[in-house]
């Protein structure tokens, strides 16, 4: 009843999030008295595999074939079919990012495996295997049986807190088998958004909407999310218009957040701007008009006119911090 | 060239969900149903593609009853050429693509163009599933598709940066923002002209069911916001520090 977690890292290294991913993959193999193993692709660097043996990963396997340097879902998700079937795995559990999204759904597929994708907990229970995930955008929750042997999860980012549950941990290479109709695509360019941490990662987001009026007044939240070592996002409108790169568009149809923190400022809090920071732990919101919707999702208010209101909470912060 | 597109029928995105008794199902009744965004995205690139490239027939596809037709003629009014309706429940992902798998494998797409993910159940799985069914290249969350001779350049958006990738023909992709910006509407002669449109209907395959939902939840209510005067933000700084345990 062996559990898989497939350990994505980035230039050698791994994030927060992956500790996430083996402590909840170590606390289901706990359910089941069996093993944790961790898989990952591209080699990393000296103690980085190692590390994972703090959250309860008894067996790494490192894929360094050069054929694996970059991100391919046909040929990551044979491979790791193959390890499943080799270590007799029977959950495997993936990041629900880009690249578990892109890999589950075709072990899904490779061995009628039922898949839950984008859960928050552990399972309700696990006879039959009954698993919590959101739904329409975070407005709901759907609990899913999988009824298939062998099962799939995608955990989300900042869900399921760091377990330590120290363990000796072995590290391996595995070579799996080159099929090369696996092979189809090939990676042109990488292209790094440099020295900025993406949104998805930050643990506190000071977010923008249209009443910033402009590009130019960015400076004051810049200033608050120095203070707070915050990253940035914005609005819909706010990216549409150009005011700030698409990357930093949160939101139903930019990206999902969930950090411990969300400030809005000037933004009204539209059910879909709602849909991508419904998940974030706590929520402010900075507004002239005490009717924004905004209100009714935030736990802490302010009304007030944001060019005033935030170089002073920026202020009371800084101060805040020095005195500690 | 030919071009699939496969649409989800999905409530707007401003709609209120709420749970019939036995919490199986939302319920349908005063809900608007819309081609999910990132699908209309992706159709508004097929046509773009259509009109620069040429030679290119788009077809539309959904799995579903009866009740999501007018989803479909509204693809057609957009401007897809033709469309296909899988008559099923759309029980599961793999249930959806495996329908779609059945039904196009003997059809030589070129390109697979799906949703980054269907705005009701989130799961961003039908592209992926249908890719492997299909035994084809796949790219996720694909924000540009370029055609270049006999091979399509596709950017994909990962964990902080993109990445562009060359693929040859067929592939499928998931589009989202980027793909295209604006979503196309249909105007009065699309819509005259999508009435005349074909749109076949065929009866689903067999298939296993891997997953079922037993039960939705509505999230618990939320407590009230605390408000804190704007001549006081001392105090928002102290509950963000005593209550929220965050700075
Ligand atoms: C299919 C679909 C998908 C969408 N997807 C998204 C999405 O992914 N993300 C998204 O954000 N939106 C999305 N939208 C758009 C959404 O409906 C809203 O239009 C948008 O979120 C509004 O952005 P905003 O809050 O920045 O601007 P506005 O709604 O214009 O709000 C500006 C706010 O600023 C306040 N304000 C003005 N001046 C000040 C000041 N000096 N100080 C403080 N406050 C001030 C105003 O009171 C107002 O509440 C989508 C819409 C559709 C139809």
């Amino acid at each position: 009843m062996a559990v898989l977690v497939f350990t994505e890292n980035w230039d050698g290294k791994f994030k927060k999030a992956t500790f996430e991913l083996a402590s909840f993959a170590s606390e289901i193999s706990k359910l089941y008295n069996s093993e944790c193993y961790a898989v990952t692709f591209g080699s990393t660097n000296d103690g980085e595999l190692a590390s994972l043996g703090k959250f309860g990963v008894k067996k790494a396997f490192e894929i360094k074939n050069k054929k694996y340097q970059n991100f391919n879902a046909q040929s990551y998700s044979a491979a790791i079919v193959e390890l499943i079937e080799k270590l007799s795995v029977k959950t495997v559990i993936f990041p629900n990012n880009y690249s578990g999204r892109s890999i589950a759904p075709r072990v899904s597929v490779k061995l009628k495996a039922g898949f839950a994708p984008g859960v928050t907990s552990m399972p309700v229970s696990i006879d039959p295997f009954i698993i919590r995930r959101k739904v329409y955008s975070g407005k709901a929750f759907a609990d899913i049986e999988l009824k298939t042997d062998i099962k799939l999860i995608s955990l989300n980012q900042n869900a399921f807190k760091l377990v330590e549950n120290a363990v000796e941990i072995q590290v391996e290479e595995f070579m799996p088998t080159i099929n090369d109709t696996d092979f189809k695509l090939e990676t042109k360019e990488v292209m790094k958004n440099k020295g900025k941490l993406p949104i998805t990662d930050a643990e506190i987001l000071v977010s923008g909407g249209r009443g910033m009026k402009g590009p130019e007044k960015w400076g004051i939240l810049e200033e608050l999310a120095e203070v707070l070592h915050a990253g940035t996002s914005c609005s819909r409108p706010v990216s549409d218009l150009g005011w700030r790169p698409s990357e930093e568009h949160v939101g139903q149809t930019g990206k999902v957040v969930s950090p411990n923190l969300y400030i809005a400022v000037g933004i009204s809090g539209a059910i879909q701007h709602l849909a991508g920071v419904n998940s974030s732990k706590n929520i402010v919101a900075i507004n002239t008009d005490p009717e924004a919707p905004i209100f009714e999702a935030a736990d802490y208010g302010i009304v007030g006119d944001a060019f005033e209101v935030v170089p002073k909470l920026t202020q009371a912060i800084k101060s805040f911090k020095e005195q500690k | 060239m030919r071009i699939l597109v496969c649409i989800s029928h999905v409530p707007d995105t401003t709609a209120k969900i709420s749970f019939t008794d036995d919490k199986l199902e939302y319920k349908k009744d005063d809900i608007q149903f819309i081609i999910g965004p990132y699908e209309e995205l992706s159709l508004t690139r097929a046509l773009e593609l259509k009109e620069t490239v040429g030679n290119i027939t788009i077809t539309a596809i959904n799995v579903g009853f009866s009740d999501t037709e007018p989803t479909l003629r509204k693809a057609l009014a957009i401007g897809a050429d033709d469309a296909i309706r899988i008559n099923a429940d759309p029980k599961d992902a793999y249930f959806v693509a495996k329908q779609i798998a059945e039904a196009v494998k003997n059809e030589s797409f070129d390109i697979v163009l799906t949703g980054k993910e269907s705005i009701n159940y989130n799961g961003a799985q039908v592209s992926e599933m249908l890719a492997e069914f299909l035994q084809i290249p796949s790219i996720t969350s694909a924000s540009k598709v370029e055609i270049s001779g006999d091979k399509a350049i596709v950017e994909r958006e990962i964990d902080g940066g993109k990445e562009q990738i060359e693929t040859s023909f067929p592939f499928v992709a998931s589009g989202q923002k980027g793909i295209a910006f604006e979503p196309r509407i249909p105007n009065m002669r699309g819509i005259m002209m999508a009435r005349k449109k074909p749109l076949k209907v065929i009866e689903p395959v067999e298939c296993e069911e891997l997953t079922t939902i037993t039960m939705h939840e509505l999230p618990p209510p939320k407590a009230a916001c605390k408000m804190v005067d704007a001549d006081n933000v001392e105090e928002l700084v102290h509950l963000l520090h005593d209550e929220a345990k965050i700075i």
